[in-house]
């Protein structure tokens, strides 16, 4: 029953993002909630790109093989709309990672986001860094990138720990805008004290979206929306339920 | 279209592994467990890939023309020497096991000691960020379970004093129950989209 269940939720789920998809397609203007953060963001991209800085993407250390790799293909997908923003840059972005597998993930995106905007002249694999593959060895090893590369916007995108508070404090030492946004508990609350702009939760997910990254990410993003009022009405349905029993004594399912 | 043969495999891996997950048929998880099995061979050439991709930055960091980066020069030789040794003697040697966490706790003691101060300062420094409302109630909830845990107030003999510890050591574990649905929920489309190839991280 929780097989079928899941089953069918994972299938409406994905009709709903292809139908919101193909609706987004015909009908232009966006009706996303405004996030202070990725606003800044954006205008720090395009500061970045003026003044001839470099754009540094984080990706964390997620295994593509763990049950925290979403926050990685996040990652990668805001890396790309990233690489395409800022392609006039004389400074291209870098990426680093914690995984290997995120590593070559990286530099083929941004192959494949070069590619796409007929500039393959501009790829250097060497942008697309795996930095370390322990927690402290991959900050210890990114941490260098901020100082020596000319860097003035730093995306912390996808699965970390609290030592990614070191690379925040660095950041803000050398007066580098930072967005930070994990999937991981422990990353969160550090990200809130230490990172410029910190996402909270699920926010990490809208990063695609609100940088314009395609109508899929959009879709999928009132998708999310869908489900989790569907969740809030059923945990709302079964609280009530669990209360008239407690109250009435009688078991109602 | 972008990629279609990387695609058409994404499609069939992640189809076969989904269905499997869902339906519990000998062969699905037959499939489904060689080609994870698959995987993980591929993971692992990846990080040394990676690890040869890190030796090849620093070793043009190296002999770079202009602003030459001599600390490269000491991950160079610590790569070298690792990788022979290891090789050399095996991982599993205690020798060299030994040897490698000799060297590599302290650095990451050292580091975690230095986050810890970090992290004060960033707690110092946070009423200035202008976080608002949340950064105030941020601030108390540290204080609040720094108190609590560091065992000051003596809980054991107070039921009141110790019910009360209790119920606010719940309401973190509520509030990461909703970020954790959140983040689920996020998790699910993002994987959604990569199989519906909307979102597709290679180029082909």
């Amino acid at each position: 029953m929780d097989n079928l269940i899941g089953l069918i939720i994972v299938l409406v789920s994905a009709g709903l993002i292809a139908i919101f998809t193909l609706l987004r397609r015909k009908i232009p203007g966006s009706d996303l909630r405004t996030i202070p953060a990725i606003q800044r963001l954006r205008r720090a991209v395009g500061l970045a790109v003026e003044d001839g800085k470099r754009l540094h993407v984080s990706l964390g250390r997620s295994n593509i093989l763990s049950p925290t790799n979403a926050s990685a293909f996040v990652g990668l997908a805001s890396l790309e709309r990233l690489a395409q923003l800022s392609r006039i840059s004389d400074r291209p972005p870098l990426a680093t990672s914690g995984d290997g597998v995120l590593s070559l993930l990286s530099q083929d995106t941004l192959r494949g986001a070069y590619r796409l905007g007929n500039s393959l002249e501009q790829y250097d694999p060497d942008r697309g860094r795996f930095s370390g593959p322990t927690p402290f060895s991959y900050i210890a090893g990114a941490m260098p990138v901020i100082a020596r590369e000319q860097v003035s916007t730093t995306l912390l995108i996808g699965n970390f720990g609290p030592e990614a508070a070191l690379f925040c404090d660095l950041a803000a030492q050398n007066q580098s805008f930072t967005l930070a946004a994990s999937d991981s508990l422990p990353a969160q609350a550090v990200l809130y004290a230490t990172a410029q702009e910190p996402l909270i939760g699920e926010e990490i997910f809208a990063v695609p979206a609100y940088l314009k990254a395609g109508a899929a990410q959009s879709a999928s993003l009132r998708v999310q929306d869908i489900l989790r009022w569907g969740l809030i009405a059923f945990l709302l349905f079964a609280f009530i339920i669990k209360l008239i029993e407690v109250l009435l004594g009688v078991k109602l399912l | 279209m972008r990629a279609p043969v990387a695609y058409a495999i994404a499609l069939i891996a992640g189809g076969i592994t989904l269905l499997g997950y869902f339906f519990s048929i000998p062969i699905l998880d037959d499939l489904r467990t060689r080609m994870l099995g698959w995987a993980v061979i591929l993971v692992g050439i990846a990080t040394l890939v990676g690890s040869l991709n890190l030796v090849g930055v620093h070793w043009r960091k190296l002999t770079a023309k202009k602003g030459r980066d001599l600390y490269s020069l000491f991950f160079l030789v610590a790569f070298i020497v690792t990788l022979g040794s290891g090789l050399w003697l095996t991982p599993m040697d205690t020798n060299f096991q030994q040897v490698v966490t000799s060297i590599q706790l302290p650095v990451e003691t050292s580091l975690l000691a230095l986050l810890a101060i970090t992290l004060t300062v960033a707690c110092f420094r946070l009423p200035r960020r202008g976080r608002g409302w949340m950064g105030v109630i941020f601030i108390i909830s540290v204080l609040v379970f720094l108190i609590l845990d560091s065992g000051i107030i003596p809980l054991s003999g107070n039921s009141i004093l110790s019910d009360a510890s209790a119920t606010i050591h719940r309401l973190p574990t509520a509030g990461a129950r909703g970020i954790l649905l959140g983040i689920a929920l996020g998790s699910l489309t993002t994987g959604l989209r990569i199989f519906l190839g909307t979102d597709r991280p290679y180029s082909g």
